[in-house]
């Protein structure tokens, strides 16, 4: 029977090869998946995309082996004229399809909620009122977005704002971001974490930076021409060093500090527009 | 415009005299009115006078005139081109007619003509021009990410270029099938003589054609900084080049709800006696469903296009948060048409591999009922998530499980292509023409699309990919792998029937091959840079970058010219080598493959009637050839 030949062969290398590929995929592939394990939400989404690569690895080998299979078992002779089975669908394989593609795609939307409830959905912008709160004492940081520029307000270090960010380590740190003029995105890559900044929106994330080190700090929406400009480097540092810094901020800015508005969650000054 | 000009043209003997012929509504006048009517615009712009104008004096900019320029500039190239001529004839109590300027000969193809074929042929020409600007755009855009700091074109010009490039594709692309192969096909693959609205054909064409100069007019105003989404309240502050932006997408827009319409028109009501829905062509099928989208989704696209240019004109307020309005408005307006728009994109590329691949596997398409579905469910669900381009915005957070569960359910019925696809392969007998190459390719790139949306899908995984170069691979792998690709199969399969002429095999071979490679050489590779970190849009990135973008460079040249080749092949084949075309070299037994080539003014001669599907391939052998047996009808 040439028929059950074809159907088995093609299981078996899929089979074999999906054994091979899945391993190599969690244990090899996996630890070094970005954005790396700067931070809690970091290591999150590690493991996010191990498990989401995982899945899709035997999706894309299903796929990619038919293909080949197809294409190498099933061809026309040179010149030929022959004509394939007249077949029109078979009931039983599209109810399975549709049911085993159902229950992937249900349980990875599981998953994926389960991970938002879990907190793992905490490094990407929240809005102003998280449904899900790290517990804890959390550090308060304000990242004011602006062409082309973020600058960072610590309200707890008397409304002190900087134009770097530090971060002390171990510390879960509740970070405010919002613009003053246009839609920015602040981005920390190594941290895991992500916020859109809109003039009049208080958008909320929180991160637990879990190792000393330097990461990039990326406008992620388009926002004018410099765009490409807003790029700066911040620093996760220990909580003594962090502790000197920002004093030595707040004695630096202390004339600044007096002029700027009070704090708040957002401020939307006179827009600048054109029809005015 | 005079009443008496405004006569019903009747058709015109062939061999009047130039200067007869170029008097008259054609496109010469439609260029003259059009200008005229562009500084009349301008001119009462300028003449407008009043508080709220004040700012013109300060910026030496005036969006007002330049908006109406536009408006009134597109009129005049429309009653140029004589489509006023119809309404006011109706008006002053002529008699109907059903079509106009049939004539034959080349000058049908440079005016207004209500054969469904030459409007077909025109979308395909005026398209690709427009798809070559695009590209061109891409190609400045690569040379300048050569360096990791702006050194070739500069910020702002390459901001103008990013903007134009994704605007030109998503604006002018959104009918890169429908307009040419849709037009072209759908009313002989129903048997029926026309479209529904003919002279609606016509008006869709045209007014795509003045968009797309009115986006490549930006240039001369100062460009636009936003990118193809136009996001306020950036748009508020840009040059006057986001006029342009907001009057391109507009037209683009009313030229899409009025093409789905009558496509929607078409296919319900002028089916030929037998066709029921479950024997439509499955690209007919695909239109369908493309149409319902574009006739849901484009007025949104107008009416926030309209906010914005009022935002920026008379200085309302619905997008700047200082005056009482939303940045979130615009965001959640503009994904609830650009989700559905990503669609309108996808679709016709399923239909058109689902369509080709019987024909050159030998075998009835698998699963016809579950591809139908497939696509009702996508073209269905594509409305219900769009909030999942607001991830990180911080807008509903306690929505985002809804959204990521709809934003993956919609890969169920996409799956269902992907079954249909392979239950179509298995055991065929396939050869390997370039139409078929291309439908291949489509499945490859089209998989990756796929999977790597699961990972933007996924609110935590997002975080990372959200904005960056990830997301960019992912949409051109869908787009320009889904839609690009099927739109050459489409070209390569279709064009011996539309021009009567034959593609030189080797060169087509080429093509494909390089712009297979190529293109997964191009944006594999921008997976990792954006997983790396490099958020879109920028021309300044990282050093440690640099090499991997270098080698993305390179491959999109290499991408830049598979195209080249492609236009070598075009000028070869069709001007040069003019070799004939069979009559079915695919021995397709579709319909539009039975009717003679050139295909005759009213298709058939006798509207056929018919009695299955067009995809009655497989043993029993049938009579091979190009005198297969007709299966549709007489």
């Amino acid at each position: 029977m040439a028929e059950t030949n074809h159907a088995r062969r093609f299981v078996t290398i899929w089979l074999v090869c999906s054994l091979v590929a899945l391993p190599l995929v969690i244990f090899v592939l996996g630890p070094i998946l970005p954005p790396g394990k700067a931070s809690a939400e970091a290591s999150g989404q590690v493991t996010d995309n191990t498990v989401l690569l995982a899945m899709a690895t035997p999706v894309l080998l299903l796929v990619v082996i038919y293909l080949f299979y197809a294409i190498i078992a099933f061809r026309q002779p040179k010149g030929g004229v022959l004509e394939g089975p007249a077949v029109r669908g078979d009931a039983r394989l599209q109810t399975a399809w549709i049911v085993i593609t159902s229950v992937l795609v249900l349980s990875l939307a599981a998953y994926g909620t389960i991970r938002l409830e879990q907190g793992y959905g905490a490094g990407s912008g929240n809005g102003p009122t998280p449904l899900v709160v790290p517990k804890g004492p959390k550090l308060q940081v304000q990242v004011i977005a602006q062409q082309w520029a973020f600058t960072y307000r610590y309200p707890s270090y008397g409304g002190v704002e900087t134009t770097h960010l530090e971060l002390p380590v171990g510390q879960t740190v509740e970070l405010h971001v919002t613009s003053i003029d246009v839609i920015h995105s602040f981005w920390a890559y190594q941290l895991g974490i992500k916020a859109d900044a809109n003039p009049g929106v208080d958008n909320i994330i929180f991160v637990k930076p879990t190792t000393e080190e330097t990461f990039e700090i990326h406008c992620a929406e388009l926002c004018g021409v410099w765009h490409g400009y807003m790029y700066d480097h911040g620093h996760v540092v220990s909580q003594g060093a962090f502790e000197t810094w920002i004093h030595q901020q707040q004695a630096y800015f202390a004339p600044a500090t007096k002029v700027l508005p009070p704090y708040a969650k957002t401020y939307t000054p006179e827009p600048t527009r054109r029809a005015e | 415009m005079s009443t008496t000009a405004a006569a019903a043209p009747t058709p015109q003997p062939v061999g009047r005299p130039l200067w007869r012929r170029l008097v008259g509504f054609n496109l010469l006048t439609a260029v003259l009115l059009g200008i005229g009517g562009y500084y009349l615009g301008w001119f009462i712009g300028h003449q407008i006078d009043g508080k709220s104008f004040e700012f013109r004096e300060k910026i030496d900019e005036n969006d007002v005139a330049l908006l109406l320029a536009y408006i009134f500039g597109v009129f005049g190239f429309l009653i140029g081109l004589g489509f006023a001529n119809y309404p006011v004839s109706r008006l002053l109590g002529r008699p109907p007619s059903l079509r106009e300027k049939e004539e034959q000969g080349i000058g049908r193809y440079f005016g207004l003509c209500t054969d469904h074929k030459v409007v077909g042929i025109q979308y395909l020409v005026g398209i690709g021009l427009f798809f070559f600007i695009g590209g061109l755009n891409a190609m400045l855009i690569r040379t300048e990410l050569l360096k990791s700091s702006p050194t070739f074109v500069g910020p702002n010009q390459y901001l103008s270029l990013v903007g134009m490039h994704g605007t030109m594709m998503m604006g002018m692309m959104t009918s890169g099938i429908l307009g040419p192969f849709a037009n072209y096909f759908v009313p002989i693959m129903i048997g029926a003589r026309r479209m529904a609205f003919p002279r609606i054909e016509a008006l869709t064409f045209w007014l795509l054609m003045a968009a797309g100069f009115i986006l490549t007019s930006t240039l001369f105003f100062g460009g636009f900084p936003t990118g193809w989404t136009g996001y306020a309240p950036l748009n508020d502050q840009a040059v006057m080049g986001m006029d342009s932006y907001i009057v391109f997408f507009a037209l683009v827009g009313i030229s899409m709800c009025l093409l789905g319409l009558n496509m929607m028109a078409t296919i319900i009501t002028m089916r030929a006696p037998g066709l029921t829905w479950s024997r439509l062509p499955i690209f007919v099928w695909s239109v369908f469903a493309t149409s319902i989208l574009m006739v849901l989704a484009a007025p949104m696209l107008i009416a926030t296009l309209s906010m914005a240019a009022l935002d920026r004109t008379i200085n309302t307020s619905f997008f700047v948060a200082g005056g009482g309005g939303s940045s979130y408005l615009f965001e959640n307006l503009f994904w609830f048409f650009g989700h559905p728009e990503v669609y309108i994109l996808a679709l016709p590329g399923f239909g058109i591999v689902l369509e080709l691949l019987p024909v050159f596997t030998r075998k009835p398409l698998w699963g016809y009922r579950l591809a139908v579905s497939g696509m009702l469910g996508v073209s269905l669900l594509s409305f219900f998530v769009w909030q999942h381009h607001l991830f990180v915005s911080g807008i509903n957070a306690d929505l985002r499980p809804f959204y990521m569960l709809s934003t993956e359910i919609i890969s169920i019925p996409t799956g269902f292509i992907f079954m249909c696809v392979m239950g179509t392969l298995w055991k065929a007998r396939t050869s390997f023409s370039v139409p078929m190459l291309f439908c291949l390719g489509w499945t490859f790139n089209f998989l990756i699309g796929g999977l790597s949306g699961v990972f933007l899908s996924d609110t935590p995984s997002d975080t990372t990919t959200h904005g960056s170069f990830f997301v960019m691979a992912h949409f051109h792998y869908t787009i320009m792998g889904g839609l690009i690709f099927t739109f050459f199969a489409a070209i390569y399969y279709w064009i011996p029937k539309m021009v009567g002429l034959k593609f030189n095999e080797r060169l087509a071979k080429i093509h494909f091959w390089g712009m297979f490679i190529s293109f997964n050489s191009t944006f594999l590779p921008l997976f990792v840079l954006g997983m790396e970190g490099m958020p879109r849009r920028v021309s300044f990135y990282e050093p440690k970058l640099h090499t991997l973008n270098v080698w993305v460079s390179i491959s999109a040249f290499v991408l830049g010219l598979s195209m080249l080749v492609f236009l070598v092949n075009v000028v070869y084949s069709l001007i040069f080598a003019k070799r004939k075309a069979e009559a079915n070299p695919w021995r397709s037994k579709s319909l539009e493959w039975q009717v003679p080539t050139p295909v005759p003014i009213n298709n058939f001669e006798q509207i056929p009637i018919f009695d299955s599907d067009p995809y009655d391939y497989g043993v029993p052998p049938l009579t091979v050839g190009g005198s297969a047996a007709a299966p549709a009808g007489v």
